[in-house]
């Protein structure tokens, strides 16, 4: 019998090594990549005075090297370099956004389930929760702030909140679809043993949709920073990237090189969660390998 | 007492089609009965009456004497369908676990149950595989392991091999008896297949199409127990050849039958 069983692949730890160097090699040249179309466009633009889209100059394109300097600079005479500062930022920033990448992903988990729950719940409520998400949310973000404000709040929870509001979305409705996708056969087993809704919901309903659940944590976990970064501002919170952000946005002409480090700062974060969730994924999915993406 | 009693059953879909009409069978405890019939011949409704995964439009069934949805609640049934629709995130002996879960089994009950259900289908060393490693018949291995895992007396199943290759098929038919004769259960059985039918059952209902009825009644007398050896038999030959012909009488078109797939797979 056991001729027909299709082994699954042995990953030996003799495989593993080289497999993370040709990793390795990939991302340096990845990187490398963007370092030469960066320089290449600049060295373009600048001798052919190109003015569309943009001028082409020091301020708006600083070399790359200028802007890896730009980490070492002390931000004021005899201070720290800005890598210090940035880093605490990002330490600050990076909280609101996984106070509010956690609450926005409960949120949405638990909406979602409510929603599979009924069809017409999920008719009457699913058009508010997509609206939710067309209010622009630099509109909001004030309001949040001053609002929870006056109840005490500490300003810094306020932005995990926007961070949230712009996290569970995604979550809501991905988990929805998940929720709702078993085969037809797969119900009617749970029938036939006579389970209830809510063992369908926790012993297939739920399982079923956690590669949905996933792929929305990955969508969620960058927004979240990008929430957190935006709600900063209208909260006029020092501390974070946000707030950064702004501040060398008026020093652009002078320090361009300032405010594309903490760009870089920003999208490593991002990143960070991002890759926070892949790793999550790979310890609780245990699925086909088909089902990773 | 019958294991199944169906009295007068008709389905009738929303969109107007009749699937099955005065439907009446009664079906002995330990018998292994077939259904066969073209496609559109409400087979796989009437198994799915049987277990109360749908409802007739008129008509009784009983199981064990109790009406379907009572023997549904009370677990009477086991059920196979044609994909294994075994959970992914399960191991094979998590799912053949899962419905002794659902019964409040104890751990040490349930894991002892789980080894004699793997040696049953000839699965031991495989517990901790995930579906996805498993090659189709012995998925649908596991599947038949899950559906017996709590001795329901009633097994139900659904063109369980009808998406496996021609030699598999066979090997599992085989397997199959055995474990019926072993567990001594009660076999409804759906199938496309006219040697399928007459080599595993003890009787085959043959059914007409549109709307779905019993079109005849075909004992099987071939001895037990049925081996490679019973295929090649003439008696079986003759068997097959009957169940041919009353199909042919009740107006199936033999070899492909083609429908719109929405009488029976949309219920």
């Amino acid at each position: 019998m056991s001729a027909i069983a299709v082994e699954p692949s042995k990953r030996g730890i003799a495989g593993a090594l080289p497999r993370a160097a040709a990793r390795a090699a990939l991302l340096v040249a990845g990187l490398a990549l963007l370092w030469g179309i960066w320089e290449g466009y600049r060295w373009l633009g600048i001798r052919g005075h190109w003015t569309w889209p943009f001028e082409v100059n020091d301020t708006n394109m600083p070399h790359i090297s200028k802007i890896w300097h730009a980490f070492g600079q002390p931000l004021q005479p005899d201070g720290p370099p800005l890598r210090h500062y940035l880093w605490h930022w990002a330490i600050f920033t990076g909280k609101e956004a996984l106070a509010g990448f956690v609450l926005g992903a409960a949120i949405g988990f638990f909406l979602a389930v409510a929603l599979s729950q009924s069809k017409v719940v999920r008719r009457g409520v699913l058009p508010y929760i997509v609206v939710s998400q067309t209010v622009p949310i630099l509109a909001i973000a004030p309001m949040v702030v001053v609002g929870l404000g006056t109840k005490g709040v500490t300003p810094w929870v306020s932005v995990a909140v926007i961070a949230a509001y712009l996290t569970f979305f995604p979550v809501a409705i991905n988990t929805l679809r998940g929720l709702l996708s078993p085969d037809p056969e797969a119900l009617e087993l749970m029938r036939s043993y006579a389970a209830g809704r809510w063992k369908i919901l926790w012993r297939l309903r739920v399982p079923t949709s956690l590669p949905y659940v996933f792929s929305a944590l990955k969508i969620s976990a960058t927004a979240s920073v990008i929430g957190a970064i935006i709600g900063e501002t209208p909260a006029s919170l020092q501390g974070g990237l946000g707030y950064a952000i702004v501040n060398f946005n008026q020093y652009y002409t002078i320090q361009p090189a300032n405010l594309w480090a903490t760009i870089i700062v920003c999208a490593l974060l991002g990143i960070v969660f991002f890759l926070a969730i892949v790793v999550l994924e790979r310890l609780v999915l245990k699925r086909a390998p088909e089902n990773f993406a | 007492m019958n294991a199944v009693s169906i009295k007068g059953v008709s389905k009738q879909f929303k969109a107007g089609v009749t699937a099955l009409q005065g439907i009446d069978l009664d079906v002995e405890p330990g018998e292994f009965v077939s259904l066969i019939g073209p496609s559109g011949c409400g087979k796989s409704t009437l198994l799915r009456i049987i277990g109360d995964l749908t409802k007739p439009t008129a008509g009784t069934v009983e199981v064990n004497g109790k009406p379907a949805e009572r023997a549904r609640r009370d677990h009477e049934y086991g059920i196979v369908f044609q994909d294994a629709v075994l959970y992914d995130w399960r191991t094979v002996a998590k799912n053949i676990s899962l419905p002794l879960e659902l019964l409040h089994w104890s751990r040490s009950k349930r894991n002892a149950r789980i080894r004699d259900m793997l040696e049953l289908v000839e699965l031991s060393g495989f517990e901790n595989h995930h579906p996805w490693q498993l090659s189709g018949g012995m998925q649908q291995r596991v599947s038949i392991a899950r559906a017996l895992s709590f001795s329901p007396s009633l097994l139900l199943m659904d063109e369980p091999f009808g998406a496996l290759d021609e030699m598999t098929r066979e090997r599992l038919n085989a397997e199959l008896l055995g474990i019926w004769q072993e567990t001594g259960s009660t076999v409804v059985f759906v199938t496309h297949s006219i040697p399928e039918a007459v080599f595993l059952s003890t009787r085959v209902v043959v059914m007409s199409a549109r709307p779905g009825r019993v079109a005849g009644l075909i004992e099987v007398d071939l001895p037990q127990p049925r081996t490679s050896a019973t295929r090649e038999e003439p008696h079986f030959f003759e068997l097959v050849t009957q169940v041919r012909e009353q199909l042919a009488a009740a107006g199936a078109p033999l070899g492909e039958t083609q429908e719109p797939a929405l009488v029976e797979d949309q219920a």
